[in-house]
């Protein structure tokens, strides 16, 4: 039972980390992907691709209850594998066509002969958000302030 | 006499014919393009995306440039255009203990935790025009260093610690956070509901506000606590799938202001807050945002109001400069009926004051609009 759980638990925060990481990836690494498998799978479109609106939220005082701080543009979508897999995507912005892109890769990670190539894309997008995050964090620490203090000497 | 008036059709599609004409300005010159509004004008489309209350910097950039750079026409495009899109739902709240760091300083802390990071600021700069602007010249690289691994921890946090410092916000329990663009404002409002109207408030409006509490009208002793700009990661339920997933990270300027309080019957001597948060890249608005906040919480803490500040229906129901501007400029509408109405009322005091004060009536100009 323990064992099942544990399963579960890990399926869930890889499919969660693999589609927070396909919300993040470019078109042209989607499409890069998506021009590689072959052959094509067949997919049905379920939902969208649509675009809305989602209300991002923020915590009064930073960290105390929630309260509505705007909204963002958001684009969804949803698909089917003729095998019966169902595919989210869902990714800030107005992409619909990254949003379709990125479900179908959803699906397809939860098939084990797509699955080396889904992780192939998500493993690349992850190092590039890494090497863009830790530029982008020692430009910033190139403007930390280092303080020094006068002492009044005793001589 | 109510007279219906019609015409002017031609006209208003010449009008806006001349104002494309006037919007591309000399075609010898390359058109702007929007991925260049939104990486070389990147705070007035941050600014857009604050006040419209919409982030989406392609939109706000395209609303920038539609509106020839006025900003409160390009707030009110992009508003108008949020109205057409369905709502997918509502984020789990932001982390910005977790923010992906680009500026973060304190001014009541010299050496805390994950250190004093100025990131691109105009602070410190001689506010001199620069004439390598004027042409395209190269710009180096930034220069990059080792980064502090310690966490970046927030302040507040800090003097929470010592217990001198009041906790985070809390609503009472099963308080569902308000939404101004789903529900008329009632007042007295939640303190929810007034960040909410803040976040989009008019960036001069609360700016003056700010100032007037700083010059004495409602004063708060205010210290920046913190001001920090990141991203943050936004992260939805997918009720399908029953966890949330993250849909990719905005950028977010927050301010906590730490203000003194003598203490009252109810409260012991400590220090209150007031807070901030902006999308984008916003740092005169947030700081704006938490003073006010503060001054607009003057009831909670047995506070006497007697400023504009501190006055909640007044500051709240005129922060919001697409309703300010869609009121003043109604103006400028046919009012010609209205006009009419009032100009004979006025002619027939004038001529009943002048028969009193025995002023013979000279020969009235007529008047054009009858």
């Amino acid at each position: 039972m323990d064992a099942i759980k544990e399963n579960t638990g890990t399926a869930v925060s890889e499919r969660k980390r693999a589609m927070g990481l396909l919300a993040r990836a470019s078109t042209e690494e989607l499409q890069a992907s998506w021009l590689a498998i072959e052959p094509k799978p067949e997919v049905h479109p379920v939902r969208g691709p649509e675009t809305g609106l989602v209300m991002v939220r923020g915590r009064v005082g930073g960290g105390g209850d929630p309260f509505n701080l705007g909204e963002a543009t958001v684009s969804r979508a949803t698909v089917r594998l003729a095998s019966g897999e169902i595919g989210h995507g869902q990714l800030l912005g107005n992409d619909r066509e990254k949003a379709r892109l990125a479900a179908i890769f959803d699906a397809l990670h939860q098939r084990p002969e797509h699955r080396p190539a889904v992780d192939q894309l998500i493993d690349a997008v992850e190092s590039r958000i890494q090497a863009e995050d830790r530029k982008h964090a020692e430009q910033t620490a190139a403007t930390r302030v280092d303080f020094f203090t006068m002492v009044r000497g005793d001589n | 006499m109510y007279v219906a008036v019609k015409g002017g059709e031609a006209a208003i599609a010449n009008a806006h014919q001349l104002l494309a004409d006037r919007r591309r300005g000399d075609r010898s010159l390359p058109a702007i393009s929007i991925d260049q509004i939104v990486a070389q004008l990147g705070l007035a489309v941050d600014r857009v995306m604050a006040e419209a209350s919409l982030y989406d910097r392609e939109l706000a950039a395209l609303a920038v440039r539609q509106a020839r750079g006025d900003m409160i026409e390009a707030i009110f495009i992009l508003r108008a255009y949020r109205t057409t899109l369905p709502r997918f739902g509502m984020s789990v709240p932001v982390d910005t203990a977790k923010m992906k760091i680009e500026r973060r300083i304190s001014a009541t802390y010299k050496d805390l935790p994950g250190g004093q990071l100025l990131g691109p600021t105009f602070d410190y700069t001689h506010r001199l025009l620069d004439p390598s602007l004027l042409t395209d010249e190269p710009v180096a690289e930034p220069l990059r260093r080792t980064v502090d691994e310690s966490s970046m921890m927030r302040v507040s946090d800090i003097l929470a610690g010592e217990g001198l410092i009041e906790s985070d916000g809390h609503m009472p329990e099963d308080h569902v956070p308000g939404d101004l663009t789903r529900e008329p404002l009632e007042f007295p409002l939640n303190r929810d509901l007034r960040l909410q109207a803040l976040a989009r408030g008019d960036e001069g409006f609360l700016l003056a506000l700010a100032y007037s509490t700083q010059r004495g009208y409602a004063r708060t002793h205010p210290f920046v606590g913190e001001v920090r700009i990141g991203e943050v990661e936004v992260e939805l339920d997918i009720p399908e799938l029953g966890f949330a997933v993250s849909l990719g990270p905005v950028q977010v300027t927050e301010c906590q202001m730490v203000n003194q309080f003598q203490g009252s019957a109810k409260n012991p001597p400590q220090f209150t807050r007031g807070y901030g948060l902006v999308f984008g890249q916003s740092e005169r608005k947030a700081m704006a945002m938490s003073l006010v906040d503060r001054a607009l919480r003057a009831e909670e803490f047995g506070e006497d109001i007697v400023a504009p500040a501190q006055d909640e229906e007044f500051v709240i129901s005129h922060s919001d400069n697409v309703q300010a501007t869609g009121f003043v400029e109604h103006l400028k509408l046919p009012h010609y009926v209205d006009f009419q109405a009032e100009l004979d009322l006025v002619r027939r005091m004038r001529a009943e004051y002048d028969a009193r004060n025995g002023v013979e009536k000279n020969d009235p100009i007529r008047d054009a609009a009858e």
